[in-house]
């Protein structure tokens, strides 16, 4: 209560509403008793800053009013700039952002525009070379086999002492006899021997060659074969989606081996409409293996792959068989199957089935 | 017609010549007693004089057109401590010392933010104003621990202190519209409420 009664007279004091006897006394009071003197000292500094808050919040007010005043004429800009300020300030903003971006384009289309000069270069060379080195390796295997048959007397029994030089892949597209496999394998061979995965072998000679197309139809000519009455597979004439998962059954050595991919374009080597271009591993042997779907559909049979590319492979479309049948109907009687007995089944006892009529081509 | 311009232009320097030899005492010292006392005339003449060229050099320095009234709004603070301070002679342009401290706020609010700062362009005279701002710091701090004890001391104490001290409302105006008696209770109210003020301020106040 003293405290209060103190405050109130240095209040009181300081707003000069003492009366003067009473302002005499007070002034004495300070003098003597240092306390009082502390706390009126205290006090004082205590309502300056009170003071001192009042006006500025005061003072901030009327700020604040003559800003919204101006930015209601617009003096002031409001958040939303235009004209020259706007773009004054992006300007400034964003010019160092625009700087770094314009480099970064800079180095980049710089940098496309190498890459692009050097590797399409390149591919170029490369594709002449490839080119070039399969003539010329065609042109060598032509004169090894020229060679090869000068030196060997032709065999006077061809099985079971049978010497081949080549090895590849056919396989039945109809039960009597008639093997599929490419015009490049028999090229050049002047005996040519079906081996089934039983090893019995048999005599087979070409009845269509198509180096187009990269197509030969076999037939074999041995009477000791037996005809099979239901090939497990079919062949379409439709063509192929992209990305169908396929498998491949041929004979990259000795024994059957199963390769599986899927289709990945539908053309074949420099757009060879009459070609896929599928991803598989396959190696030299795997010429002329059938490539079939899930269904158990013969679609395209293995042809050939680019040396400079993993898993390019190309395979011949399944209705190039059906062309060569039109051309040789005359000669020959050829019913291609069309449903598949291994439609539906799972992938292993597709192969079962399926092995039997894949036969390895040898010939020299 | 060359002839007219140049005479024009001519007139029209010499007129500004003029005016700031003539009133750089007059208008700049009406305005400054204009800002001491709270006039909003004078404020608002100030914001149109000069506001433009802040903002111009905010924007020109990173900065966006909001920044340019906070900063500006601080500068308009800064003037009135030097007006009210009672020790404040005119050594310059009032354009000139607002400059200055704008120039100098949003230097330092560019280092706080760490945006990028170019070198900052300096197209117009500048002074020192270093030691001023430190000074405004200072208030600025203590009125910010006054702002949070009387946050602190919760209502109606709050009300009645701002009541009388900042909106200068008479005794028995208070008392009738907080609901007291007479003044005299709403005056020892005011004391008690006044008591755990200054404790909470001189407390942060001696700690800081």
């Amino acid at each position: 209560m003293d405290d209060i009664l103190l405050l109130d007279a240095i209040e009181r004091y300081r707003n000069g509403e003492m009366a003067d006897q009473e302002k005499t006394f007070f002034e004495e009071l300070r003098k003597t008793n240092p306390a009082i003197d502390q706390m009126a000292v205290e006090h004082t500094f205590f309502l300056q800053e009170l003071q001192k808050l009042s006006e500025t919040k005061l003072y901030k007010q009327s700020l604040n009013e003559v800003e919204n005043t101006l930015v209601n004429e617009g003096v002031i800009a409001k958040k939303q700039l235009k004209g020259k300020v706007k773009i004054v300030y992006l300007w400034n903003r964003y010019r160092r952002t625009i700087a770094v971006a314009a480099c970064i384009a800079g180095l980049v289309s710089i940098g496309t525009a190498a890459l692009v000069t050097i590797y399409s270069d390149k591919k170029k060379e490369n594709n002449i070379t490839w080119l070039k080195g399969q003539i010329e390796r065609t042109k060598k295997d032509v004169a090894i086999l020229k060679q090869q048959s000068e030196n060997t007397t032709p065999p006077v029994i061809i099985h079971p002492k049978f010497n081949a030089n080549f090895r590849a892949t056919g396989f039945l597209i109809d039960g009597n006899g008639f093997i599929a496999t490419n015009a490049h394998v028999i090229n050049n061979a002047n005996n040519l021997v079906v081996e089934n995965t039983k090893g019995d072998q048999f005599i087979a000679v070409p009845v269509y060659v198509n180096k187009s197309t990269d197509l030969a139809i076999l037939k074999i000519s041995d009477t000791s074969f037996r005809k099979i009455n239901l090939l497990p597979y079919s062949i379409p004439k439709s063509s192929s989606e992209l990305g169908e998962q396929i498998f491949t059954l041929g004979y990259p050595k000795e024994e059957v081996v199963y390769g599986e991919g899927y289709i990945s374009a539908k053309s074949g080597y420099s757009g060879d409409t009459t070609a896929y271009q599928i991803s598989i591993s396959v190696n030299p042997g795997n010429s002329g293996g059938p490539v079939i779907n899930k269904n158990g559909e013969v679609i395209g049979i293995i042809s050939s792959k680019e040396t400079n590319a993993d898993g390019v492979v190309f395979a011949i479309k399944s209705k190039n068989i059906y062309n060569a049948l039109e051309e040789i109907k005359k000669e020959q009687l050829i019913k291609l199957p069309t449903s598949a007995s291994t439609k539906g089944m799972d992938r292993v006892h597709q192969i079962k089935k399926i092995e039997d009529c894949v036969f390895m081509v040898k010939g020299n | 017609m060359e002839y007219f311009y140049t005479i024009s232009g001519l007139l029209s320097l010499f007129k500004r010549i003029n005016y700031s030899l003539v009133n750089i005492s007059d208008h700049e010292q009406i305005l400054l007693q204009g800002v001491a006392t709270n006039d909003k005339k004078a404020i608002e003449t100030i914001y149109r004089e000069n506001y433009g060229s802040i903002q111009s050099f905010i924007v020109k320095n990173n900065g966006y057109p909001d920044d340019a009234r906070d900063i500006f709004q601080e500068a308009m603070i800064v003037l009135f401590e030097k007006a009210t301070s009672g020790s404040f002679e005119l050594t310059c342009q009032i354009k000139t010392y607002l400059y200055s401290v704008c120039r100098r706020l949003w230097l330092k609010r560019l280092q706080q933010l760490q945006r990028f700062n170019p070198s900052v362009e300096i197209l117009e005279e500048t002074i020192a104003v270093e030691d001023e701002l430190e000074t405004h710091n200072k208030r600025n701090e203590d009125l910010i621990l006054m702002e949070n004890a009387l946050m602190k001391i919760g209502e109606p104490c709050k009300s009645l202190l701002e009541a009388y001290y900042l909106q200068k409302k008479s005794m028995p105006e208070i008392a009738d519209f907080f609901g007291y008696t007479n003044a005299d209770n709403a005056k020892t109210q005011k004391y008690k409420c006044l008591v755990r003020l200054k404790k909470i301020f001189f407390a942060q106040y001696k700690n800081g």
